[in-house]
């Protein structure tokens, strides 16, 4: 009887949680997937770091993270404060902005957000983590003279940032073409075609993707310096909870053995 | 009092220290009350572990509640830093002990329902453990009170503004509603005088009931014993000295189970703190991880999936819900109240407040909306009713009160599901898959057809609990044995 409940009870999850697989893809573009290969890899995180001092740091803060946790990354006092310490002195101090707030809204028209835990706080079910939507958001930049930045975003749409990261990247332009809504008969709606070369970067599409997921990486590691350590303690921890778990076992068996 | 007892000659100097305590405090008479002459039935199955689960995570949450206040400061402009600077980064393991305590949150509530499903299924909650069941529906209340109020801490934007939403309810009730509110949040808008008052509740006022209550609610199970999946009383056969036939000592037997329990119990645990802390954004929300901002509502508001099936009740009471709501309270009086054995003046008392409820619920003025009239103004303060929001939460509020209730409401001769009527079974399979949609529809965006099933939900919630002393006594009862059911292992 209880068997035959337990059975129903899964096979009702099981239905919830393909209902909300189907329905979790509506609404806004598809997110690439970000190369999570490059948590594992230093030269990827640090070249990050430097990207992250050099490109995002002027206009966000990441006032939750101080410099200091970069030793993590394998940077000693003085790669840090050679090469990535620009607005302080101290490397004990918080990655604060140089720019001021009210400032920053006059230009743009919001306060660009703190960095520390942006992937975190991105991630969405059904779409992908932060860490995939911040790496589609750095690569689906196009110029659009009708915004006041004269930039727009296709995984945010009419976003108020400009494209920090053009230099790299250079111009591009996005084709859109008038197709008919297949839901809709009559319906015009602006399909994405792709981008268009404009002016050229710094770097080719390879090497940005590649420096893109770098600096995302960064990013994903700075929301939570911790992770690698994590997950590490986590393998032992649970080695040593499979060992106990064995011996609470076979330790019971032994007392209900007698038991009639 | 107690006579003084005297050591044995010759005895060892632990046995001496240990009868010079007995002599002023009763440790052994604790011990043997409570562990190795507690007899519990020896045909448990692994339903009963969440009750031993439970009090591991209470431990797990006060110890690591401990070490959080040390770091954090309840300051509206250094909470979210004190989580994530000094917490997440600058404490040693300081990310160990949040994570911990985050999923601590979680696992509270998923081992509480199995426990409180447990209960449920085998009639745990019946005579004489009613007292048992009010002490367990009163620590939820307080687990929800704590989980609530411990959610604003970290002072993201969900934290804020699901407490926003939240302490807006209270303004819905009439009268002392906005007043309520006030009080509640301290302010005009959740603030930092929120943030503090909350930070007491939940660092100290709420756990001191909460501990008195778990206490309250282990001295009255052990004062009647343990139920067990037959619902066989284990008392009605004792041995010569007075100890039941089918009874086992908790210490060992059952300390080692636990212990067996408390092991996988932890692996599944610890899977979570180290390779999925935010496990899926369910347990640590997205949005969260972005500072409280008051001027920036998010587009969706969701509580944790552990208060989603209360609120999907909530905001399946509409206007619209009401009638049907009025005509299910009609029905509880035709199937329930009218042919209760109760004194006259209360049935009579039922139909009158079914009467005002009839105008509390605005009952006609929805009916004429139907109908395409108009209220007239002069009309609608009679009309019209209270405002839906109240009623639901109402509804929300009731859905959690009425577990009280419920030893008192089964009507079933007998305990167990094990010898009820088989389709009995299906009133609770059903009843769990609308909970468990009601939870998930909690957390998705408002729909139409989301809305149609959680009111179908919510009025089989309430049809459960209000209903039951009309369908639990219905069907014919399997024979019950004298004895539990019990296969050596």
């Amino acid at each position: 009887m209880i068997k035959k409940l337990i059975a129903t009870l899964l096979i009702g999850a099981g239905l919830g949680l393909a209902g909300g697989a189907a329905q979790a893809e509506e609404g806004g573009i598809h997110w690439d997937t970000f190369p999570v290969d490059k948590m594992e890899d230093m030269a990827s995180l640090q070249n990050g770091a430097k990207l992250f001092v050099n490109y995002c740091l002027n206009c966000h803060g990441a006032n939750y993270m101080r410099y200091s946790n970069l030793r993590q990354l394998g940077l000693s006092d003085e790669q840090i404060k050679g090469n990535l310490l620009f607005t302080t002195e101290k490397i004990g101090d918080v990655m604060k902005v140089s720019l001021e707030p009210r400032q920053a809204k006059e230009f743009f028209g919001a306060a660009p957000p703190d960095l520390t835990v942006i992937t975190r706080s991105r991630s969405e079910l059904g779409k992908g983590t932060g860490a995939d939507y911040v790496y589609t958001y750095l690569r689906t930049f196009y110029r659009d003279p009708t915004k006041a930045t004269g930039w727009n975003n296709l995984a945010f749409p009419s976003v108020a940032m400009p494209h920090a990261l053009w230099e790299l990247q250079g111009q591009r332009a996005a084709v859109f073409a008038e197709e008919e809504d297949p839901h809709e008969h009559g319906k015009k709606t602006e399909v994405f075609k792709g981008f268009e070369q404009l002016t050229p970067g710094k770097l080719n599409d390879h090497q940005y993707d590649e420096a893109v997921g770098d600096l995302v990486a960064y990013l994903q590691w700075m929301g939570e310096p911790a992770q690698g350590q994590r997950f590490r303690l986590g393998v032992i921890v649970l080695l040593f909870l499979s060992v106990f778990t064995l011996c609470a076992w076979r330790l019971n068996a032994a007392y209900w053995k007698d038991v009639k | 009092m107690a006579e003084f007892k005297e050591a044995p000659a010759g005895a060892g100097a632990g046995e001496k220290l240990l009868t010079w305590v007995d002599n002023r405090f009763p440790v052994t008479k604790f011990y043997k009350d409570h562990l190795s002459e507690y007899y519990a039935p020896k045909n448990f199955n692994w339903w009963y572990i969440f009750g031993s689960l439970a009090l591991v995570v209470l431990v797990i949450q006060i110890v690591t509640g401990i070490f959080l206040v040390m770091n954090y400061k309840p300051d509206a402009g250094l909470a979210f830093g004190s989580v994530e600077l000094s917490i997440m980064r600058d404490v040693p393991s300081g990310w160990l002990i949040r994570y911990m305590h985050s999923t601590g949150a979680s696992a509270f509530f998923i081992v509480v329902y199995l426990h409180m499903f447990r209960g449920l299924i085998y009639g745990s909650y019946r005579k004489p453990r009613e007292l048992v069941w009010v002490f367990g529906c009163a620590i939820f209340l307080c687990l929800m009170a704590e989980a609530f109020m411990g959610y604003l801490l970290p002072w993201g934007q969900m934290s804020y503004w699901g407490a926003q939403v939240i302490v807006n309810l209270f303004s819905a009730i009439p009268f002392v509603g906005p007043d309520l509110a006030l009080l509640i949040r301290g302010d005009y808008v959740v603030g930092d005088a929120t943030l503090n008052r909350f930070f007491s509740f939940h660092v100290i006022a709420v756990p001191l009931v909460l501990l008195g209550l778990v206490v309250a609610h282990i001295f009255a199970l052990h004062e009647v014993g343990s139920n067990n999946p037959d619902g066989v009383e284990i008392k009605a056969k004792k041995d010569a000295l007075g100890r039941p036939l089918d009874g086992i000592p908790f210490h060992p037997y059952y300390s080692v189970h636990d212990l067996y329990g408390v092991g996988l119990f932890l692996m599944v645990f610890c899977s979570i703190v180290f390779f999925a802390p935010e496990m899926g954004g369910y347990f640590l929300e997205a949005n969260n991880f972005i500072p409280a901002d008051p001027l920036k509502t998010p587009l969706h508001i969701a509580p944790v999936w552990y208060f989603t099936p209360f609120y999907s009740m909530l905001r399946a009471t509409t206007s619209d819900m009401m009638p049907f709501l009025w005509a299910f309270l009609v029905v509880v009086d035709r199937l329930v109240v009218s042919r209760a054995k109760a004194p006259g003046w209360m049935k009579i008392g039922y139909k009158g407040v079914l009467a005002f409820l009839f105008f509390g619920f605005g009952v006609a003025g929805v009916l004429m909306g139907w109908a395409g009239m108009n209220v007239p103004d002069a009309l609608a303060p009679i009309l019209s009713g209270a405002d839906a929001k109240f009623w639901g939460v109402v509804v929300m509020g009731g859905a959690v009160i009425i577990l009280f209730f419920l030893p008192w409401l089964d009507a079933s001769p007998v305990k167990s599901i094990r010898y009820r009527p088989s389709w009995h079974l299906w009133m609770y399979v059903v009843f769990v898959i609308f909970f468990a949609i009601l939870g998930y529809l909690g957390v998705k965006p408002p729909s139409a057809t989301g809305g149609l099933i959680s009111q179908i939900g919510t009025i089989f919630y309430f049809g459960f609990f209000l209903l039951m002393p009309w369908w639990s006594a219905k069907g014919e009862p399997r024979p019950v044995p004298d004895r539990v059911t019990y296969h050596a292992h």
